[in-house]
């Protein structure tokens, strides 16, 4: 019962969001409070409200941290990573959830998104990746393919994109995963395993820009872009059944990389009680 | 009795900001602040607290921020080139009022400049580094026991007016060794945050009662839920699009701290009841000064210093009490004359201000001092 | 200011330990009860290039932090030595590596040219010691402070288990002053 979510996890006062028709940031802000709500239900593995903590940077992605009804702090453009490790570190019981863009993740902020996951923080990053700079008007972005338009590139991108979960992956993140507006009951279980999972997760959520990217680049209306999604984004089952001949120019939804390498915070507390130990003894 | 003990400037710093209840840091290695870095590493997980080394100052800042937010005082430190990286950060954090202290040991500029040679040269900047007009206090350090004690201080203030405090010492007294007797802990005073939002307007986190300045803040993950931005916001702390109310909010800010100047203001006076001439200085400069007015004063001379601990806001109503008697003002600092300037539009015409300043790495000496000051009549050479 | 302060420079190459030395000279006058004041000057880079450390010593409050004069240079390498040597004060007592040639002008009444590298290298039988070796050699030359106290100081800024190599160290120092030396160069803090 959509409604329902909406009274439970939604600042009512401060809705309707401001973006546009059309466009996926929504349903991914949905999929993030159905995912909580699944986990605060959870009978095995609750988690509790108080301790989820929205952190966002800037750009239409960032805004969801002011809609939805947790702890939310809506940081500079760039650096909601950096500021949800200061959370992480000082109070590490805290489910630390970043919703971030393409480009607050990946251009400005790619630094930090690579040593966080780099260190292993238990951070979850939900990047809602719409290949655009949309709050500013249509500017090309690191996701944005090769070739394409944008207001910055009139002519044709030039640049290459980044693949985010696989430099995720890359750069050593302990869980990587891609998600996408189209096959949302998949994303949500992804999300989900990310908020669970105790060292650095990611999570690329293909978003869609039907007002910059898509109206740019003759890609159609919100219903045709998700109808793309839809074709091209192929949820892990059917995707491993594929032959690699029809896995060309598909992409996975599901997790790219996952392992239990050591949570930061836990490998910090050992040495703070090392040394605590030492200290008395 | 308390113990006397060598101690490095950058050392109190860690030492003083540990006393005051910093509990994390996040920092970049940079000369020649790092030793407060390293500092941290061994001492905090002593004490329970955590150390991160971030990839860059934004990141540093950023996480002393968030830190902050969750309830731990946090600080950072750096100098000049990393100082102009946190400085978006730091104008989020008085914007958003998120108590922490940045701590910028400064070293001669600009760009890479003279790494390890002192200067003071991150003066204004320390004013006016970050976007805005916004509230700023800084503190700046003479001596190795006033490092440890003014931090306390630094923290004190950011707590109390939920502002970041700019510790704002320089190379001279951060690498210098002396001997320290630090004050019995049980002594010192430090203030707490309330951890509970004002009562009243259904407790909103950034509601403030008439007749104060600063909400009451409640880390995240104390059971309230409630939102932060550096966007212009209302007491519910969302954003809003009014000017009215976003005048009203950047009022406040910069109220909080110029209504409460004598709170916030310090300065150490010396010789200055009967002194002609008063010099002006502030940080490391001030121990050549200190061996300028003995001389001076040695020589039947009415010299005395006027130094502010306080550099942010300058401790204006303090040097105005001194201007009827002074018939001359030098101000000497490591840099081409940036106190000078506030000390100017006080001063406004009344009386002369000379200048001494060095921005070649060197330090200037007692004996420079000196020189000025037997100068014949106002001159504003370097 | 001037008179009351003894001021002592330490110079070498970056990574010979001349600024630990210099650290603990002023350890030892703040167990002294002395007034100290220590600071050095280098390049940016942890290692390499030339190195130069001071300490201030007092009975009364030091403020200005830098020397100017010293009145007591500890040299290391020839760079250090030629250089530093213009500038000191009256009497001034220098200390320098005697694998080094005197400079011209250097009063020779108030030079000790001691083995301190050779010393470290072959009697203590580490080269790393030689910071250590020149404290032991400036102490026995000057008097500052008791043997007790010297080595609380050198302890105080040692690892753990290099206690016994440094304490062989500062007697090895020690060993290279003659008494007439002593005789001649033992200072008194005003």
């Amino acid at each position: 019962m959509p409604s329902d979510l909406v009274h439970l996890y939604m600042r009512i006062d401060h809705l309707p969001q401001i973006w546009c028709p059309g466009c996926g940031n929504g349903v991914i802000m949905r999929d993030v409070a159905v995912a909580i709500d699944e986990l605060i239900h959870d009978e095995d593995n609750p988690i509790k409200r108080e301790d989820i903590v929205i952190v966002s940077g800037i750009g239409c992605s960032s805004r969801a941290a002011g809609y939805l009804d947790f702890n939310s702090i809506h940081t500079t453009h760039g650096r909601a990573i950096a500021f949800a490790t200061g959370i992480k570190m000082a109070n590490p019981r805290l489910h630390v959830i970043v919703l971030t863009g393409d480009g607050d993740c990946s251009a400005i902020g790619g630094n930090h998104l690579i040593h966080a996951a780099r260190r292993n923080l238990g951070l979850t990053v939900i990047c809602f990746n719409n290949d655009i700079y949309g709050m500013t008007g249509g500017q090309y972005s690191p996701t944005t393919p090769n070739g394409d338009k944008a207001t910055t590139a009139p002519y044709g991108n030039v640049d290459r994109p980044f693949d985010i979960a696989q430099l995720a992956s890359g750069a050593g993140a302990s869980f990587s995963a891609r998600g996408d507006i189209y096959h949302a009951r998949e994303t949500i279980e992804i999300i989900k395993q990310a908020i669970l999972h105790k060292g650095f997760s990611l999570v690329d959520v293909y978003s869609i820009c039907p007002t910059y990217y898509g109206r740019k680049n003759k890609k159609g209306d919100a219903v045709e872009m998700l109808k793309w999604q839809r074709d091209n984004l192929v949820p892990t089952a059917r995707y491993y059944s594929m032959s690699e001949e029809d896995r060309k120019n598909k992409k996975l939804v599901g997790i790219l990389s996952f392992n239990d390498y050591p949570e930061y915070t836990e490998e910090y507390a050992k040495i703070v009680a090392a040394c605590r130990k030492t200290k008395k003894g | 009795m308390p113990k006397t003990v060598l101690m490095q400037g950058n050392e109190a710093a860690v030492e003083g900001a540990v006393a005051a209840g910093m509990r994390f840091f996040a920092g970049y290695p940079i000369t020649p602040s790092t030793e407060i870095a390293e500092g941290c590493a061994l001492r905090l997980p002593q004490e329970g607290g955590k150390f991160i080394q971030m990839e860059d100052e934004i990141s540093s800042i950023a996480a002393v921020l968030g830190a902050s937010a969750a309830g731990m005082k946090a600080m950072t430190a750096t100098s000049g080139p990393g100082f102009s990286l946190m400085q978006e950060n730091i104008g989020y954090g008085a914007m958003a009022e998120i108590p922490c202290v940045i701590v910028d040991v400064q070293r001669s500029g600009p760009s890479t400049g003279l790494p390890t040679s002192p200067s003071q040269g991150d003066y204004m900047q320390a004013r006016w580094g970050t976007h805005g007009d916004h509230p700023v206090i800084a503190l700046s350090p003479a001596t190795v026991r006033e490092t440890y004690t003014l931090i306390i201080r630094a923290f004190n203030l950011s707590e109390k007016y939920r502002t970041p405090v700019i510790f704002l010492m320089d190379e001279i007294v951060g690498h210098m060794r002396e001997d320290v007797e630090l004050p019995d802990p049980s002594t010192l005073k430090i203030n707490q945050r309330k951890m509970s939002f004002h009562d009243g307007a259904n407790k909103q986190c950034y509601f403030v009662p008439d007749g104060q300045f600063v909400p009451a803040m409640k880390p995240f993950g104390q059971g309230e839920r409630y939102n932060i931005t550096g966007l212009a916001h209302d007491e519910s702390g969302f954003p809003v699009n009014s000017s009215e109310i976003a005048g009203k909010l950047v009022g406040r800010l910069l109220d909080k701290v110029e209504k409460n100047v004598d709170d916030i203001c310090r300065v150490e006076e010396v010789e200055m009841d009967d002194a002609e001439t008063a010099i002006v200085c502030f940080g490391g400069t001030t121990r050549a000064v200190m061996d300028a007015v003995a001389a001076a004063r040695e020589a039947g001379e009415k010299v005395g210093m006027f130094r502010p601990i306080t550099v942010w806001p300058f401790p204006e109503k303090a040097l105005r009490a001194r201007l009827p008697r002074l018939k001359r003002i030098l101000t000497v600092e490591h840099n081409h004359g940036q106190m000078l300037l506030e000390v100017q539009r006080i001063v406004g015409g009344a009386l002369s201000v000379d200048f001494l300043g060095r921005i070649d790495g060197t330090v200037i000496s007692p004996a420079d001092i000196l020189a000025k000051l037997r100068e014949e009549g106002p001159s504003h050479a370097e | 200011m001037g008179d009351t302060r003894y001021e002592m420079r330490f110079a070498g190459s970056g990574g010979q330990g001349v600024i630990l030395a210099s650290v603990i000279l002023a350890e030892a006058a703040v167990i002294a009860g002395l007034h100290a004041v220590q600071s050095q000057a280098y390049g940016p880079e942890a290692r390499g290039g030339v190195s130069r450390a001071e300490t201030i010593l007092s009975r009364g409050r030091i403020w200005f932090s830098k020397v100017s004069r010293p009145d007591f240079l500890l040299a290391l390498t020839q760079a250090s030595l030629d250089a530093y040597s213009q500038t000191l004060a009256e009497n001034a007592v220098v200390l320098f590596d005697d694998s080094l040639s005197m400079p011209a002008g250097l009063d020779a009444s108030r030079a000790i040219a001691v083995p301190v590298l050779k010393c470290a290298k072959e009697t203590v039988g580490k080269a790393f010691t030689a910071n250590i070796v020149a404290v032991g050699a400036i102490n026995a030359a000057l008097r500052l402070f008791d043997d007790e106290t010297l080595l609380e100081a050198v302890r105080r800024h040692i690892p753990a288990g290099t206690e016994e190599i440094n304490r062989k160290a500062l007697e090895a120092g020690a060993a290279l002053i003659t008494p007439e030396q002593t005789a001649a160069f033992a200072v008194q803090i005003g």
